[in-house]
């Protein structure tokens, strides 16, 4: 570790409260270079001992972190757990298969030497070896930019293999991760056993999304306290999100976790339509209407009465022309087309939880919907069925009011705005 | 309602990755798993009762997918 003299640029990311934390503060900045990313982070803690080990798992703890891939799972209780087993791996997961999110991707593309800092501390903090970099296609040639600049300087006592991701919806699901990686397969192999437990080869594997990972990277330099210094007490720190739909300019950008939705909002420019509806967390989300929302805190906590969360950091606005119901059926149908097909409830169930919902959105009866979702809800290998379940359910309960028009034999809506990508068939 | 002299509970459990929805559980033991809109078994998350351990064990052994167990857990 060489002096911090002539750095005087990690002040600006030291000095709490300050943001942008993970991306770079210019905009329009290509990928950080290893060069550029020490000036403006400074040197990362490296050839850990058993005793510093645990005491950066333990810093982990203190932050708060929290996974930042959707589940949400407190990160140091998944390194602790990880770390008591036999030989583990890490896999730093960027599959980003929500076609609403792009926050893993344009973290990958700007500051992909973060991403693998983190990667290689939470090996270090395990005792893995090994890190494999799970890269969306569209920041596979970037990250490998970066791991050849690692080697060139012989930075790393890990060795980091990447990976391109399936271009699948469930193929971000920890076990489908794994069977990605291990057979070219991407979709969620049973549990128990957890890939926590057992997973890549059998070794005990920590799935961690990158966002997580650059969280880690930035609480082994700092410390938990300049981490809390942005975010609520319960939920400490920063997210990326994602907003898009009716806004000005669609942008992932950082914002301290809590920060009111509104703001949110005008970092995209604003509103670019009167709004009646948000999409908060992504396609396992939950419809909120725009009246109750725009002023809530972006947070767990805030969004708890609404039966909302915030997911993977998707916030998708939906203007007053478009048509709540629709958009639901586009992205049910999208759903439905993306289950792996292992699961009869969720192979069978969603596709024909789809037509009910389509029918809805053309104004006729759907009188199994709702036996259907709960025959659906929370069954199979994965999380797959319920999150369309939950996704429903807000719609149901947001646009209720549509549904009474729907019936009537009346809709308004013409525009879309959720991106979905072209079907495929299994 | 207690599972025998066991310590805990004893609860039906499907593996549906494995499962190919040909019901034969839910013909040997309607009282603990019925099925769903597509043939697929929806176990009962109750205890098994004493009295029906012995058929959900015989129901376990045969699943043609071994789909099924007892999760003592």
């Amino acid at each position: 570790m060489k002096g911090n003299a002539g750095l005087a640029r990690p002040q600006a990311v030291r000095s709490p409260g300050t943001l942008p934390r993970l991306l770079p503060a210019d905009a329009g900045a290509g990928p950080d270079s290893l060069a550029r990313h020490l000036a403006r982070y400074g040197p990362s803690p490296a050839g850990l001992g058993q005793r510093q080990r645990e005491s950066l798992i333990a810093e982990v703890a203190r932050a708060g972190l929290t996974g930042r891939g959707g589940g949400g799972y407190p990160t140091a209780r998944k390194l602790a757990a990880v770390a008591a087993g036999h030989a583990p791996v890490v896999v730093a997961n960027g599959t980003e298969g929500e076609p609403a999110s792009a926050k893993d991707k344009v973290l990958m593309t700007r500051s992909p030497q973060l991403v693998l800092d983190g990667a290689v501390l939470a090996a270090e903090m395990v005792g893995a070896r090994e890190a494999v970099i799970v890269a969306h296609p569209a920041a596979r040639r970037v990250m490998d930019d970066a791991v050849a600049e690692r080697a060139r300087a012989r930075f790393d006592r890990v060795r980091i293999r990447v990976r391109t991701a399936a271009d699948r919806f469930v193929a971000g699901e920890a076990s489908a991760v794994v069977h990605w990686i291990e057979r070219g397969v991407p979709t969620p192999i049973a549990s128990p056993p957890r890939v926590g437990e057992r997973g890549l080869r059998g070794a005990p594997t920590l799935v961690q999304n990158v966002e997580t990972l650059a969280h880690v990277a930035l609480i082994a330099r700092y410390g938990a306290a300049w981490f809390r210094s942005v975010g609520t007490p319960a939920e400490p720190g920063s997210m990326l999100v994602t907003v898009l739909g009716a806004v000005r300019e669609p942008v992932c950008a950082e914002i301290a976790i809590g920060t009111e939705i509104g703001q949110a909002l005008d970092l995209a420019g604003g509103r670019s339509a009167p709004l009646q509806a948000l999409l908060l967390g992504g396609y396992f989300g939950d419809w909120v209407s725009v009246t109750v929302a725009m002023d809530r805190p972006f947070s767990s906590a805030g969004l708890a009465d609404l039966g909302a969360g915030t997911g993977a950091g998707v916030i998708a606005a939906l203007p007053a022309g478009a048509c709540g119901l629709k958009e639901t059926a586009r992205v049910v149908r999208y759903l439905a087309g993306e289950s792996a097909g292992q699961c009869g409830p969720c192979r069978f169930g969603l596709a024909a939880i789809a037509g009910q919902v389509e029918r809805l959105a053309h104004g006729r009866d759907a009188d199994l919907l709702h036996r259907w979702l709960g025959q659906v809800d929370g069954r199979g290998g994965c999380a797959h069925p319920g999150g369309v379940v939950r996704l429903i359910r807000s719609a149901l309960r947001v646009f209720d009011a549509e549904l009474r028009q729907h019936a009537m034999g009346w809709c308004c809506g013409t525009t879309s705005v959720l991106p979905v990508p072209p079907g495929r068939s299994r | 309602m207690t599972a025998g002299p066991g310590p805990g509970a004893v609860r039906l459990r499907v593996d549906l990755i494995a499962c190919d929805g040909r019901s034969l559980c839910a013909e040997a033991l309607p009282e603990l798993i019925t099925l769903d809109d597509w043939g697929f078994p929806i176990t009962s998350d109750r205890a098994v009762p004493s009295r029906l351990l012995a058929d959900a064990r015989e129901t376990v052994r045969a699943c043609p997918k071994l789909a099924l167990w007892l999760d003592r857990g």
